[in-house]
């Protein structure tokens, strides 16, 4: 490496570990700046892509009162995809090229997501689980180096707490409810409790990018500290459900403070990294119809734009 | 990429309450101003955040480059006179 680009590299790693944040036009390496887009525009494609199953039960929410709480949510996801997209433009893509790579498969999205939603207590393992999951990553995230990375994930944080809660609310009707609906609710968590432990990723000592990302101050846990984080604090409220987590190493290590549980299946989570999930296909066509579908919407939209910027122009003229 | 099909990007500015500054809040892409707001009161505001809205398409902002830091805010660092603690008052005189 030249001397000149060392040095900066250097610099800019004195930065990180003063904790100062790094703004979108300081000097970065292009290693930093292309992670950054990596995992930003991830994370924006699995906002969009996870208002999927959701959407899916909106039509059929067993309440008006559901019905409001579960568009609300979906919304919320929306406008976290349109938030960090944002942030992932002040690294120098553009919108168009980051949708182009979803809709063209290049990009991941969360795999959870692939998995589909079977019935309405799927809302409520969703929301507690899969939120609760990306909440415990996002709030690692809100200290994370990059300035508009972190800023986005404080709106996410703040909006993301009734998600979970309205996830767990659902649930704690339907176990408090008849037999067949806590069995409903059991079917539920049997189906989403492994797909939510993957969503922290491979394992640390298969993990390629957790440690220069750990380095750089991107992320500030490994993924198996999140996982056991996500776990010590769910199991104790799957049991207020008087629900059983369908793992039968689950059990609590007093010597450790933590549960110690069993092996996920890798397999599984490579095979439906790979696309080869339940509904992978499903999702990835239904982004790239929407797009396509709205594409006259937009154009519309301009030539709006531009019609009405002309007729003022026009306006003007006449005045002078 | 300014493709003439693609929205542009706009920045939008939030005045949380009256007696406030509007303050930076993140961007969007739309077609125009009035399309701008709208949709910033849709992803911003939906928790009764704001009660104004500025927007203002990007490329008409002018940034401070990184560069140029050092030049124009290294010289308020030596000037500790611009501050009330660099004067030495006797403890006796209140309110000043
Ligand atoms: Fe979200
Ligand atoms: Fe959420």
């Amino acid at each position: 490496m030249d001397p000149k680009q060392k040095a900066l590299e250097e610099q800019f790693q004195a930065r990180i570990d003063a904790d100062e944040k790094i703004e979108p036009k300081d000097w970065m390496p292009d290693a930093y700046r292309k992670t950054l887009i990596r995992q930003i525009s991830q994370h924006a494609h699995s906002e969009v892509v996870g208002m999927l199953p959701e959407g899916n039960w909106v039509t059929r929410a067993p309440s008006l009162r559901r019905k409001v709480a579960l568009l609300a949510k979906i919304q919320d996801e929306a406008g976290h995809g349109l938030y960090l997209y944002s942030a992932a433009e002040t690294l120098g893509v553009s919108r168009e090229e980051l949708l182009e790579e979803l809709h063209t498969g290049k990009a991941k999205y969360s795999s959870i997501f692939n998995y589909p939603s079977l019935s309405w207590a799927d809302m409520g393992a969703i929301g507690w689980l899969v939120d609760g999951a990306a909440i415990m990553n996002q709030v690692m995230l809100t200290r994370t180096s990059y300035g508009p990375y972190a800023r986005a994930m404080v709106r996410i944080c703040k909006e993301e707490s009734f998600h979970q809660r309205q996830g767990y609310e659902i649930l704690l009707t339907l176990c408090r409810g008849a037999e067949a609906q806590k069995q409903m609710a059991q079917d539920a968590l049997n189906r989403w409790w492994w797909p939510a432990l993957m969503m922290f990723g491979p394992s640390d000592k298969d993990s390629t990018h957790t440690q220069q990302s750990m380095r750089w101050r991107i992320k500030r846990k490994t993924n198996d500290e999140l996982r056991q984080q996500f776990i010590d604090a769910t199991v104790p409220q799957a049991d207020f459900l008087g629900l059983t987590v369908p793992d039968p190493a689950l059990k609590w290590n007093e010597e450790r403070s933590h549960y110690d549980f069993g092996e996920i299946d890798w397999d599984e989570f490579w095979n439906v990294v790979k696309g080869n999930g339940p509904c992978n296909r499903q999702r990835l066509q239904a982004r790239v119809e929407a797009h396509e579908e709205g594409a006259w919407v937009r154009e519309a939209a301009m030539a709006y734009a531009e019609k009405r910027r002309r007729r003022q122009e026009e306006r003007k003229v006449e005045v002078a | 990429m300014t493709n003439k099909k693609d929205w542009p990007l706009w920045e939008v500015f939030i005045r949380s309450k009256n007696g406030l500054s509007h303050k930076h809040v993140g961007s969007l892409h739309a077609a125009d101003a009035e399309m701008a707001i709208e949709n910033a009161r849709d992803v911003y505001t939906r928790r009764s955040e704001g009660v104004s809205i500025w927007v203002v398409e990007s490329r008409y902002i002018t940034a401070s480059s990184p560069d140029q830091a050092e030049s124009l805010f290294d010289p308020a660092d030596d000037k500790v006179y611009r501050h009330p603690t660099f004067y030495n008052l006797p403890d006796e005189v209140k309110h000043i």
